[in-house]
């Protein structure tokens, strides 16, 4: 009998989830990863709300329980060009793409990242890191295989010269993998929002407004900055404020809807700030706190009783940049008050947004995406079930939700491909 | 012991990761010398493909029985290592891992000659542990291939059902005499409007329909006994006694509205609850009684009023119900008094606009001026303080609802004590872990889905379900379960039966029973993770943890600190 198997779309911890339930019941599959590393945007999280766990230390036996598994093909840097076919009897093209290093020979150990002279910024690290040409994202990247940045690289050399292990291939080319598969699972989760176009926050205009995402990085003990929460100059904050719904809840550019996730992260980012600077004041101006899941309620009054973090209620009008590159928060909390809230570092808590590229992935997966680029149900109570028979949709890509949410997802959705697999059931599902 | 002791001992540099730091040649060269040692050697890459064909040959060639190797760290490594042992015909449990990167190169790259010492120290300890280290088995066991769901509201229907299609045997046992759970008593779903009755019936059809599906209705459990793979759950079946036996258990018990006694001038007439709503709206009893002014208060009895947790579903709700009545009837005035609004995601904030554009009225107080119910004159007045204004407004009311937060069913402690998996301190299921594991219990083949976790909303129950569904699939498909080799065991010479081992284990594994020597504690092997409570607990020292044993760990603390007993002469 031949081997019924899956495809599954995107190796952050909703499609990591899917896959190792899927392998554990038996099922071969495909793990197809755009980025060098599996792990996903929660590999780039300090630690995670509402218990403070660290969150690659609780992530990364997790990525090796997928890598190591003998049902999961992991394929990293690659991705899906085309399918054909129908539920039961898929027929999936991957393309991946070359690393310039030989995955079998290469160990991990940096020793080419140590002699290159090219330097290029860390997208892992949000920009804030000058990594070498030769690279793996983060040290516990999963598979622990270095590449190369081609695009920039000089040539040199230095990298074959050093690599003990003969690892270095200049001439890789791009490669074509073919799997035939009986289900598929989407889970390619979010991209942060670039706030530059929202100008009254001056994100990039001015020097001491962060997202997010860079907060979570140099926090980070083993982060750009070693854990210090550094402002431009380098002096470490004192005073310092996050910025709720940025782009989010907000009818502009028609994103009405909410993230779901950053009142808590923020809440997080500002007990963690308490615990590196106990001398630091941090403010939270938010509009609703949304505080709706598993302990999080609790988590909020221990923010604000144990750890003195202020919340204050209004939406910022305007940000303006002071000389000493402090910033004056201006916001209503009454109907007929405007305050002003210097602080030396601003945090926006940004929407978070469909991955680059998920239009693309929509077309040739021939699925339907909603009007802001979530990937569209069937049916709202159906919760895995794309326009596609057979397709489904795991974690954030399909709706914002938080990390366990994105686990259960997972895990529904690699059960609705179980059915496929060893139900032999290809009718939907009510 | 009879056989002769042949360590082998196998250092990396792990490129210059730790070569660069800690002096590799030297600590083999140091390894050589200890006692018991016949082989070492150093390897660029321990773990490349040359490096695990270097231990293979050297098992063979040296007649190693146990191997050492001192490199990064077991918990990405330590099942490639055991897996070469196996393959070169050692039992894997010989293998001891030396953490020389982390612990070393890493913590103390700026003082190499120290982390080469401190290396030398970890690899002597690692050897004097290696040679107590005695060869263990997993053992696996065969898994009932049914499923046992207990509750039938929407999560447990759904996840009996997804089992069923998965190709296994489902009993789906609930307490009422109709499946449905809190659901079937709403009457329309948010954010859909679709009527609960033509949602459930249509799914109860498809569960109670499908051939691999035994419902059990007004069904309690009676007692659970057993482990992952041999579970036995004794029903009690309209009061006729029935056993099961299966493979996995499924907990989907559910939740319950808060009773809010006490609270807002509650009467059950004319401040009622939003479930009270729902069936006046099912019956469309509003005309009837010719209401003119709702309002709603949120977190009644939320949020640090009785219990201390946000109910996640209760904003949403108050949105439907309230915009469903201002669409039937735009006359009605409805208010909604609120603190935070929980509108989250991506369909709830836009349901709430449209709510608003319906118009709803939302009104928000701040959370420690909660809105207050009075009665003048015979007329029920709601008094809330608007935050923004800063000022105290009285609404009139002839309906006040009050959306009280989902709490535990009572029953819940009973069936957490049956199936001894634990209740939160918001007495709802306390799954495994609150980030990565959602749907399991820290006990292995029991899971738990929908409101019996926490407050959540029907998608994200339905989703709960699929996920218990998946996980409890696992151990059904592959038809069997391994027991950890890493286990305890109870000396019963030296067992004293005081059952402190048994009240301190997470997983169930240990119990005392009657012996004929009097009560002794006893080890279910495939329920022990080897975490080692147990054995630190026990006040008689009768608990070994193999792979651990006390013998094992004083002798790897002994060589830290007497260097020249370990060092062959």
């Amino acid at each position: 009998m031949k081997d019924k198997s899956v495809l599954v779309i995107g190796g952050g911890v909703a499609g990591m989830q899917a896959s190792f339930d899927l392998a554990e019941a038996g099922i071969k599959l495909c793990l197809v990863e755009r980025t060098p590393s599996i792990g996903g945007r929660m590999a780039q999280l300090d630690k995670t709300f509402p218990t403070n766990d660290c969150a690659i230390c609780i992530l990364a036996p997790k990525m090796m329980d997928c890598y190591r598994h003998e049902n999961i093909e992991v394929l990293t840097l690659s991705e899906v060009i085309a399918i054909e076919g129908d539920i039961g009897s898929f027929k999936v093209k991957i393309c991946e793409k070359p690393r310039f290093v030989d995955a079998e020979k290469c160990t991990g150990c940096g020793d080419c990242a140590r002699v290159c002279p090219m330097g290029i910024k860390s997208k892992f690290d949000m920009d804030l890191r000058v990594r070498s040409g030769a690279n793996v994202p983060f040290m516990q990247a999963v598979p622990l295989i270095y590449s190369l940045d081609r695009d920039k690289c000089m040539r040199c050399g230095l990298c074959e010269s050093v690599c003990g292990k003969d690892a270095i291939r200049f001439n890789q080319k791009p490669g074509i993998v073919e799997r035939d598969v009986s289900a598929i699972i989407v889970a390619i989760g979010f991209d942060p929002l670039d706030p530059s176009g929202l100008t009254e926050y001056g994100y990039r205009r001015y020097d001491n407004v962060i997202t997010a995402l860079e907060f979570e990085r140099l926090i980070c003990a083993a982060g750009p900055t070693g854990g210090r929460v550094i402002r431009k100059d380098g002096s470490e904050v004192k005073r310092i404020a996050w910025i709720q719904c940025v782009g989010a809840r907000d009818t502009r550019d028609n994103r009405p809807y909410c993230s779901s996730v950053c009142c808590m992260y923020a809440t997080k980012e500002a007990i963690l700030t308490k615990e590196h600077y106990p001398e630091a004041e941090t403010f939270i101006l938010y509009t609703d706190l949304r505080c709706f899941g598993k302990g999080f309620q609790e988590y909020v009054n221990r923010a604000e009783g144990d750890y003195g973090v202020e919340y204050i209620r209004g939406k910022p009008g305007e940000i303006r940049e002071k000389e000493d590159k402090n910033l004056e928060i201006f916001y209503s909390p009454t109907s007929d008050k405007v305050e002003k809230l210097e602080v030396d570092m601003v945090v926006l808590s940004t929407a978070l947004i469909p991955s680059e590229g998920v239009e693309k992935l929509a077309e040739i997966l021939g699925t339907e995406l909603d009007e802001y680029n979530f990937f569209k149900l069937k049916d709202p109570y159906n919760p895995t079930e794309t326009t596609r028979t057979g397709i489904f949709v795991a974690g954030y890509c399909q709706a914002p939700r938080d990390i366990p949410e994105c686990i259960a997802h997972g895990s529904a959705a690699a059960s609705r491909a179980m059915e496929v697999v060893l139900g032999g059931s290809y009718d939907r599902i009510t | 012991m009879t056989e002769s002791l042949r360590i082998g001992v196998f250092i990396c540099h792990c490129g210059t990761n730790i070569g660069g730091v800690v002096d590799v040649p030297v600590v083999a060269e140091y390894a050589s010398t200890l006692k018991n040692v016949v082989h070492a050697e150093c390897n660029l890459y321990t773990c490349s493909s040359d490096g695990l064909e270097c231990i293979k040959s050297a098992i063979q060639e040296y007649e190693l029985n146990r191997v050492v190797v001192a490199s990064c760290t077991p918990r990405t490594h330590e099942p490639l290592f055991r897996a070469t042992c196996e393959g070169a015909g050692l039992n894997s449990y010989l293998f001891e891992f030396v953490n020389i990167r982390d612990q070393c190169s890493w913590v103390h790259m700026h003082e190499p000659e120290l982390a080469t010492e401190k290396a030398k120290d970890l690899v002597r300890m690692g050897v004097a542990k290696a040679a107590l280290l005695e060869p263990l088995e997993e053992l696996s066991s065969d898994v009932i291939p049914s499923a046992v769901v207990i509750g039938a509201g929407i999560s447990g229907m759904t996840a009996a059902l997804s089992i069923a299609k998965n190709g296994f045997y489902v009993h789906l046992i609930e307490k009422e005499r109709e499946m449905g759970g809190l659901l079937s008593r709403l009457y329309k779903l948010y954010p859909t409007e679709e009527l609960v009755d033509d949602f459930l019936e249509q799914r109860i059809k498809t569960v109670g329909g499908h051939e691999r599906v035994e419902l059990h209705l007004s069904t309690s459990i009676k007692n659970i006994t057993g482990y992952v793979g041999q579970f036995k759950v004794i029903l009690d079946e309209n009061g006729a006694e029935k056993s099961i036996d299966c493979g996995v258990i499924i907990v989907a018990t559910g939740a319950k509205e808060l009773e809010p006694e006490g609270l807002y001038e509650y009467d059950g007439k004319r401040v009622i609850t939003q479930l009270q709503l729902e069936e006046k709206l099912r019956r469309d009893a509003l005309n009837v009684d010719g209401i003119k002014n709702v309002v709603m208060i949120q977190c009644a009895g939320a949020r640090g009023e009785v219990v201390r947790y946000c109910s996640k579903i209760c904003c949403m709700n108050a949105i439907k119900n309230a915009k469903l009545i201002k669409e039937a009837n735009p006359d009605i005035n409805v208010f909604i008094a609120h603190n935070e609004l929980q509108a989250y995601g991506e369909e709830y904030e836009l349901y709430y606009r449209a709510a608003k554009k319906a118009g709803v009225r939302f009104l928000r107080f701040p959370r420690e001026k909660r809105p207050k119910v009075r009665t003048s004159d015979g007329k029920l007045i709601v008094d809330v303080f608007h935050d923004r204004m800063q000022m105290n407004i009285p609404l009139d009311a002839d309906l006040v609802v009050l959306s009280v937060p989902l709490v535990q069913n009572p029953d819940a402690e009973s069936l957490s004590k049956l199936l001894k998996v634990p209740l939160g301190q918001d007495r709802f299921f306390f799954e495994a872990h609150v980030k990565l594991r959602p749907v399991d219990f820290a006990t292995d083949g029991i899971f738990l889905c929908g409101t019996a976790q926490g407050p959540k909303d029907i998608e994200e129950s339905i989703s709960q379900g699929y996920a218990a569904a998946s996980r409890a699939t696992i151990p059904l498909a592959k038809g069997y379960v391994r027991s950890a080799a890493i286990t305890s065991s109870v000396d019963e010479a030296k067992c004293v039966g005081c059952g402190i081992c048994e009240s301190v284990c997470p997983y169930g594994a240990i119990a005392v029973v009657e012996t004929e020597e009097g009560r002794r504690a006893r080890v279910t092997g495939v329920k022990c993770k080897g975490c080692g409570t147990c054995g630190s607990s026990c006040i008689k020292k009768a608990i070994e943890m193999h792979h651990f044993t006390d013998e094992q760990l004083i002798a790897q603390e002994r060589a830290a600190f007497v260097i020249e007993a370990v060092v062959s002469g």
